[in-house]
């Protein structure tokens, strides 16, 4: 790593506030100005790379939280998940690595075909029986706390189902590609659908190459470096074949990987010139107020905002999903205490780390809860997942639903 | 430290409260003043007054030295302890004990955060107006310990003049109570004044009261460009002297708006000298009667643009600037040396003048910034720990800019407080007698020397 980024933080302590993991533990070692201090020291030979030293940066949600709050633009978060890469240089990739990095995620028809069981084992009913006599138990605990997660999966991924092109509703104002997020895809796919539906509505014409890929950010979470250029490169390569103005997503961790390819494919023009037409679906519905304005309907909900970390930390998009909420007429919109403190998703971090994960859920659950809201907003699939599972256990039950949902039903004149 | 000590403190506290390991006390050998570095001994975090009492009991038996720590946003050095001491972080005592609007108090633990206060209390409509830079995360016992300002301090003053009780947890492990709610009480020495500032040398704060006082109902906030810096200088004195008093009235020099304009471009021009962000609060009508005569100040003294904001956001934008300030001296280079030389308010232009002479003298590149209202300059040094020349330059360089502020009528430091890295300026400042005083105040608290030994002087 970069020495200077290690000598870069200036120790001032302003990220320990926004820390979820500090504000849990108050340790020091558990913040982010800890974790640099650490990886420094060991750069400078006074610490070796231990399992305690190395217990103490897994405990990092890269939530990037601390990289909002820095003076001086050091992004603790993105350096431990470097760290980690660096320590991993070299080694294999892990069976299971191998398995879904490289076997599954780059071919999607094979990852479609691998969820199929799922849905099988959720419409015979066999869930509800393995749950209730609590069969989960005999199985490995992160196999449990998977299982617990995945909500009803819908008939067919979105990407099976939606055409290649879907024309502008009315006159065409240009064209944006869509790039559809494996887990949207699979298991959010009506709230994709909202999106399309909304970008037509626009006067988008809508391309939705169906080769696409994973955008490889399961590959960063597992320091799989090759595995994320081969992504990036085939994912440029797709979309350069269609002439388009944008290239939407509406989720949060494939929009802020798919801004970086540019980074990571250091040089390629091409790959430049993808990353500069990246935007979150927040970002191009807000340059259309003013016709969203008329057409948008009364929707009498009390409504609160998540801020994902991939949308709020990774690409700074704070201002346009409200402004969007607060658009809808009849929608009572409630700030959300501490709305960009991280969900405790994280990638993997819920099943890696389930302990300080649900501590940091549990907050979040608390602050949704003291809005009174009967609907959270949100736009990235780790939060979905993991607030809808949290906020269906409560006593009374919040919903959950992404961004473009709530104003594709406002767009349709559905209560 | 003995295995025996530290089962005892464990005992207390608990395992997972008490840190030995070594990756954790290098997480604790810093706090944020620039190159210091020392690692405690132990770490420990109690929950309770009760468990403070305990551990200095037993510290005070063994003869081993505390030092108290809070978020560790100490800018003086003041929070770290050597491998014969531990520390005590407070941070687990947080609760907000009681609001009390009948008698406008706030009491609280001392690890609650400073802006959480703030918040708290303004729900109900009234005001804790100490907001030190660290706000968001410095904690109300350090705050105490260290006699915390921030940009209110000119109209609303500092922590020390909101202190209206204190439990203090003695070396020996007893407690010492002292003031309370009553607003008036001269019953013997003034030991709440004397603990504000004490920098963790005569006790540890286990409970705080502060006076709270209404929240101004209406604010405006103006910018303020002024092409020659003697001329912003003496608008600064004149708004005063108007018998205007500016809830915030901060200061950013040349060096520091050609920073902010590289990194946030927030429209500053680059051919001023300098900036004013003023803002004035109280009663609506007042607040307009005040900008009103801020406007004729500044325009007497020739300010080449005079901004005010007619909304919240206008207001938040015009800020922008000078809440932006240190990050964008502070991303120029690896390492940021931040000081708080405070002279009178009427020597703000020398002093800024000096110190832009001394940077030029020792080549280096100084931004200052700060509470020009109160004479609470800032200037900071943007350089890198790896150059030895330049660092030992830039030590030159404060070294006369802190003569000059002496000089002046000023003080060493205005918020930071003296801990390790101000020592050897203090007798320069207080004299022979002024050390002999502290001394003998030390020794009355703590014959034995246990409380953050070799800070201060």
């Amino acid at each position: 790593m970069d020495y200077v980024k290690l000598i870069n933080c200036m120790r001032c302590g302003m990220c320990l506030s926004h820390c979820p993991t500090y504000k849990e533990t108050f340790l020091e070692t558990a913040s982010p100005r800890g974790r640099v201090a650490l990886m420094r020291k060991l750069s400078e030979g006074e610490l070796e790379a231990s399992e305690r030293l190395l217990e103490y940066l897994s405990l990092c949600l890269d939530c990037q939280a601390c990289a909002s709050a820095c003076p001086c633009g050091v992004n603790a978060g993105e350096m431990v998940a470097e760290f980690k890469c660096e320590q991993k240089d070299g080694k294999e990739l892990s069976f299971m690595e191998e398995l879904i990095l490289r076997k599954l995620l780059p071919h999607p028809d094979r990852l479609e075909a691998a969820i199929k069981p799922m849905r099988v084992y959720q419409q015979t009913g066999l869930q509800k029986v393995v749950r209730k006599l609590g069969m989960l138990k005999m199985f490995p605990k992160p196999l449990e706390r998977m299982e617990g997660l995945l909500p009803e999966l819908p008939g067919q991924p979105l990407r099976q189902a939606i055409h290649e092109v879907t024309p502008a509703a009315g006159a065409e104002r240009g064209t944006v590609g869509f790039f559809l997020g494996c887990v949207m895809s699979l298991v959010f796919s009506e709230a994709s659908r909202a999106t399309v539906r909304l970008l037509s509505e626009l006067g988008y014409r809508v391309v939705t190459p169906k080769d696409q890929k994973c955008c490889g950010a399961p590959n960063v979470l597992a320091a799989d470096r090759q595995g994320l250029l081969d992504a990036a490169r085939f994912n440029v390569d797709l979309f350069s074949r269609h002439d388009v103005d944008f290239i939407v997503t509406d989720c949060g961790g494939c929009g802020s990987e798919l801004k970086k390819y540019g980074h990571h494919l250091e040089g390629d023009d091409g790959a430049a010139a993808f990353s500069g037409k990246v935007r979150d679906i927040s970002q191009l519905l807000a340059l259309h107020v003013d016709d969203l304005k008329g057409k948008l309907q009364p929707l009498p909900l009390k409504v609160t905002y998540h801020d994902p970390c991939h949308i709020a930390h990774c690409q700074g998009i704070r201002m346009e999903p409200r402004q969007l909420l607060k658009m809808v007429p009849d929608l009572d919109f409630r700030e959300l205490a501490e709305a960009d403190a991280c969900c405790g998703s994280a990638g993997t971090y819920n099943i890696e780390k389930p302990e300080m994960s649900d501590r940091v859920l549990r907050r979040k659950v608390e602050n949704i809860k003291a809005t009174g809201a009967e609907v959270l907003v949100t736009s990235n699939p780790g939060c979905l997942l993991q607030l809808k599972k949290a906020l269906s256990e409560e006593v009374s039950p919040i919903r959950v639903m992404h961004l473009t949902e709530v104003l594709a039903r406002s767009l349709a004149g559905e209560r | 430290m003995k295995e025996s000590f530290i089962k005892e403190l464990t005992a207390i506290v608990g395992p997972e409260h008490t840190l030995t390991d070594r990756e954790s006390l290098v997480c604790y050998g810093y706090d944020s003043t620039p190159e210091l570095e020392n690692r405690p001994g132990a770490v420990v975090l109690p929950a309770s007054e009760e468990d403070i009492c305990r551990i200095l009991t037993l510290c005070h038996n063994a003869g081993v030295p505390v030092t108290a720590r809070g978020s560790g946003t100490n800018l003086s050095g003041g929070s770290l302890g050597d491998a014969h001491s531990i520390v005590i972080q407070t941070s687990r005592l947080n609760r907000i004990i009681e609001i009390d609007e009948e008698n406008l108090t706030a009491t609280v633990e001392p690890g609650v955060v400073t802006s959480a206060v703030h918040r708290a209390v303004e729900a109900k409509g009234l005001f804790y107006p100490p907001d030190p830079g660290s706000m968001n995360i410095s904690t109300m016992g350090g705050n105490v310990a260290e006699n915390s300002g921030g940009l209110r301090g000119l109209k609303y003053g500092v922590t020390a003049d909101y202190v209206m009780g204190l439990h203090t947890v003695l070396p020996d492990g007893s407690l010492l109570t002292t003031g309370g709610k009553a607003v008036k009480d001269v019953a013997g020495y003034n030991l709440n004044q004397l603990l504000v500032s004490s920098e963790g040398t005569l006790g540890i704060f286990s409970e705080i009261t502060v006076k709270l006082i209404p929240k101004p109902q209406a604010k405006k906030t103006m910018l303020v460009h002024f092409p020659e810096l003697e001329q912003a200088a003496l608008a600064v004195s004149h708004i005063i002297a108007a018998r205007v008093i500016p809830a915030t009235l901060e200061f950013m020099d040349r060096v520091t708006i050609k920073c902010i304009e590289e990194y946030a471009r927030v429209g500053l021009p680059l051919d001023v000298d300098a900036v004013l962000l003023i803002e004035v609060d109280g009663h609506p009508a007042v607040v307009e009667e005040e900008a009103a005569a801020v406007r004729q100040v500044c325009e007497r003294h020739r300010c080449s643009s005079f901004q005010t904001a007619a909304t919240a956001d206008e207001a938040l934008k015009l800020a922008t600037a000078r809440r932006v300030a240190l990050s964008s001296l502070a991303r120029m280079k690896p390492t940021t040396i931040l000081e708080d030389a405070t002279v009178p308010r009427s020597c703000i232009a020398p002093m800024v003048k000096l110190i832009q002479e001394t940077a030029r003298k020792y080549n280096l590149t100084i931004g200052t910034f700060g509470h020009a209202g109160d004479g609470n300059l800032h200037p900071t040094c943007l350089t890198d720990e790896r150059d030895k020349d330049e660092i030992a330059r830039a030590h030159k360089a404060f070294e006369e800019i802190f003569d000059a502020a002496i000089a002046m009528g000023g003080t060493i430091t205005g918020e930071h407080g003296v801990g390790i890295a101000k020592k050897k300026y203090l007798p320069r400042l207080v004299g022979e007698s002024g050390i002999r005083v502290m001394r003998g105040i030390k020794q009355a608290f703590d014959p034995a020397g246990i409380l953050n030994p070799g800070k201060v002087f």
